[in-house]
């Protein structure tokens, strides 16, 4: 594999070198041919998907910031592929391509960005911040590393009940400096909770390097602070990233408890569309473009497995059906009633009433407004009345 | 039948509904062999185990948020803060991600913080707090704060069969030095509604927790004194307010005395106020009053302690000056 090039030298310089893939390669015997078609097909979907929603942003139809997993992809999809039906993950802002391995459909994402009134949030939260525990996944929260205690009581449910099901909490470089992270970890640790801790490391927390995050080589060694295993993986290979969680997740499911498994990336876009990465050293992102692009290489290594280029078209056709069709349908989808804010925030009682200076009355402003930092627009509140 | 301590009321609360509901388990620190650090939940882990009576590492943060997890998934955790001061540490998780997880995500989160709580106990600034006000402000949350055993026994009962996240604060005044009888059979005390302490009607103390007792023992010093007919209204629960019963003691005697022990900036009489004003302006005879706490963080020595927090005497002179007004 091409080592990316790095600036400034030093231990972040290191860090941003990927394991060589050559281990990963020669076990790769697990999966089946239609999996390994599989892989590609979620990381393929993932990639266009957003760039679906680039576009849409860019018409101002995506309300709120966009967030974009690119060059990611394989530590996403390949981590969540070790999970079975059953097991839960938690994911992160760049994990979409872990939701939809766990069911999440390309017209939820659509609908959730545009804020729609039939959205998985009905317009309540932003981008791919929701969940659905029957498909196993849960909605993270803005505050990182909160999802890792959350995550320690959905495995330690598994384990009270016991249940064959298995949890897995994603958690990026910058989230490992958290309070939350480390007592999340250390009680899931403690209760010998059937948790899988995934770090993605991908060189950046918003703008702050590793090198300013923490003084640990690889974020895997901090298991050792909890007496758990860890293991670090190339997070660009999606197969040595599914088999570095898989080992994770066996080991979970036969009740030896809590891992974590870092998987080596590197965040190609900003901490969100409006970020233009002026803190990446010059000529990084280029380079991890050109000789380290998770789909390139897997593209690559399939061709060398016998898959031919006709069939990855194919899928590739398939994908864009599909999202054309999604965006059909979540363009379609009106905005939320405004009267439905003030519904659930309780079981009972199940509703509010509006304040007495807006009863009787559905929107009370022309238009909607987004944070200059984000590109301003005026949108018109459109179903508002 | 014998009556009970305040504590050994929260006690009985939790081993009932353990009994009743085998989704109900405990977590906090030093709460199982231990039986925690004021022995609440003694006996516990003897009878339920260590799957269901957890000692956890010191870990705020890690415990309501695995009490969250976990009630997502059907469980219905009680988690100890073994100081209600220790709740702090766990604000972001219970503002940011329990009480927000109903709403934007259509998760339910049954789980009940719940932890001693209050001064007059010598106990310094970190082992005397009152900090409901911080999460009254909070939506999605739920509030209780009882002054009696038989209340403290059956909205125990409520918080842990509710469907949301209740922080049931808990006064450690009170633990050994009130005592009830518990009605029979298996009462719960609904959330939301505050219980008439006293009836009167030159005016009214709207209070809850320990200062319950203030009021009462003002009143009772009034009533002797002054001839006034003092209302004492106790609130129990904090959030949701019931505006109802509150309402109904303005009208009745159209002078209103707010009396907490926390801090008076920011806390919850001034939401009362508020509201009073908002809805009740014409029926008031004088201006709302507070006693409460001066704001500073609590301090240990008694004559100290004994000077910020409010006392009975307060509260008569306060009375005394709303009723003359």
């Amino acid at each position: 594999m091409p080592r990316p090039a790095t600036q400034g030298g030093g231990r972040a310089a290191r860090n941003r070198a990927a394991p060589p893939p050559a281990a990963a390669t020669a076990s790769a015997v697990s999966l089946t041919r239609a999996q390994r078609l599989e892989l590609y097909y979620w990381m393929r979907l993932t990639r266009s998907l957003e760039e679906r929603l680039v576009n849409l942003y860019r018409q101002t139809k995506v309300v709120g910031g966009l967030f974009r997993s690119l060059g990611q992809e394989a530590d996403a999809v390949g981590s969540a592929y070790a999970l079975r039906r059953g097991d839960v993950l938690s994911p992160l802002i760049r994990n979409l391509g872990s939701m939809l391995v766990k069911g999440a459909t390309p017209v939820e994402i659509l609908k959730q960005y545009m804020a729609k009134a039939d959205s998985p949030t009905r317009g309540r939260e932003l981008n791919i911040h929701f969940g659905d525990t029957e498909r196993g996944f849960i909605g993270q929260i803005s505050p990182l590393g909160d999802m890792v205690p959350v995550m320690a009581g959905v495995t330690l449910t598994f384990k009270m009940r016991g249940e064959d099901r298995v949890g897995l909490v994603y958690v990026g470089d910058g989230a490992t400096s958290t309070g939350a992270f480390h007592e999340g970890i250390n009680f899931a640790a403690v209760q010998r909770c059937p948790l899988v801790v995934v770090i993605e490391n991908n060189g950046y927390a918003y703008s702050t390097p590793t090198a300013k995050q923490s003084l640990v080589k690889q974020f895997a060694d901090k298991a050792i602070g909890y007496g758990i295993p860890g293991e670090t993986a190339d997070g660009n290979d999606v197969v040595a990233s599914y088999e570095a969680t898989k080992r994770a997740v066996d080991r979970a499911r036969r009740g030896e408890g809590t891992s974590i498994v870092e998987l080596m990336t590197f965040r190609r876009k900003g901490h969100a569309e409006h970020d233009n990465q002026s803190y990446v050293p010059a000529g990084q992102i280029e380079k991890w473009a050109a000789e380290n692009d998770p789909i390139d290489r897997y593209v690559a290594r399939l061709a060398t497995e016998g898959v031919p280029a006709t069939e990855l078209a194919a899928i590739d056709a398939k994908i864009l059906r599909e999202i054309d069709e999604a965006t059909d349908i979540a363009e379609q989808s009106g905005v939320p009633e405004p009267l439905d804010a003030l519904t659930g925030i309780y079981a009972d009682p199940p509703t509010a009433q509006p304040l007495w200076f807006r009863e009787g009355k559905r929107a009370v402003v022309e238009t909607s407004e987004r944070p200059s930092s984000w590109g301003t627009f005026d949108a018109p509140a459109k179903g508002a009345d | 039948m014998a009556e009970i301590t305040y504590l050994e009321a929260i006690r009985e609360a939790l081993f009932e509904e353990m009994e009743r509901d085998p989704n109900v388990f405990m977590i906090g620190e030093d709460i199982g062999g231990f039986g925690g650090a004021f022995k609440v939940t003694d006996g516990l882990l003897a009878k339920y185990g260590e799957s269901r009576v957890i000692d956890s590492p010191i870990s705020e943060i890690g415990i309501v948020g695995a009490a969250a997890g976990a009630a997502h998934m059907g469980m219905r955790p009680v988690v100890e803060m073994q100081f209600i001061d220790f709740i702090a540490n766990a604000y972001d998780m219970l503002t940011n991600y329990v009480a927000t997880a109903r709403y934007r995500a259509f998760l339910p989160t049954p789980m009940v913080v719940r932890g001693p709580s209050g001064g007059y106990v010598r106990g310094g600034p970190f082992h005397s707090q009152n900090p409901e006000a911080g999460f009254i402000h909070t939506p999605g949350l739920k509030v209780v704060y009882p002054s009696t055993a038989a209340d403290a026994k059956g909205l125990m009962k409520a918080a842990i069969r509710d469907d949301d996240c209740v922080l049931f604060f808990e006064h450690k005044y009170l633990y050994r030095r009130i005592k009830g009888e518990m009605p029979a059979g298996d009462v719960v005390i609904p959330i939301g509604k505050a219980r008439l302490a006293r009836e009167g009607t030159d005016l009214s103390i709207i209070t809850y927790a320990a200062t319950v007792y203030k009021a009462l023992e003002a009143a009772e010093q009034l009533d002797r004194e002054d001839g006034l007919s003092v209302e004492v209204l106790d609130l129990r629960t904090l959030a949701p307010l019931d505006d109802e019963a509150i309402v109904a003691t303005v009208k009745k005697t159209n002078r209103v005395l707010i009396v907490h022990e926390d801090t008076r900036t920011g806390g919850i009489a001034g939401e009362l106020t508020a509201r009073i004003s908002e809805s009740c302006f014409e029926w008031l005879d004088a201006p709302v009053l507070r006693v409460t706490a001066h704001d500073v963080p609590l301090p240990y020595a008694p004559s100290l302690e004994d000077f910020v927090l409010p006392q009975t005497p307060d509260v008569v002179l306060a009375a005394r000056r709303l009723a003359a007004y």
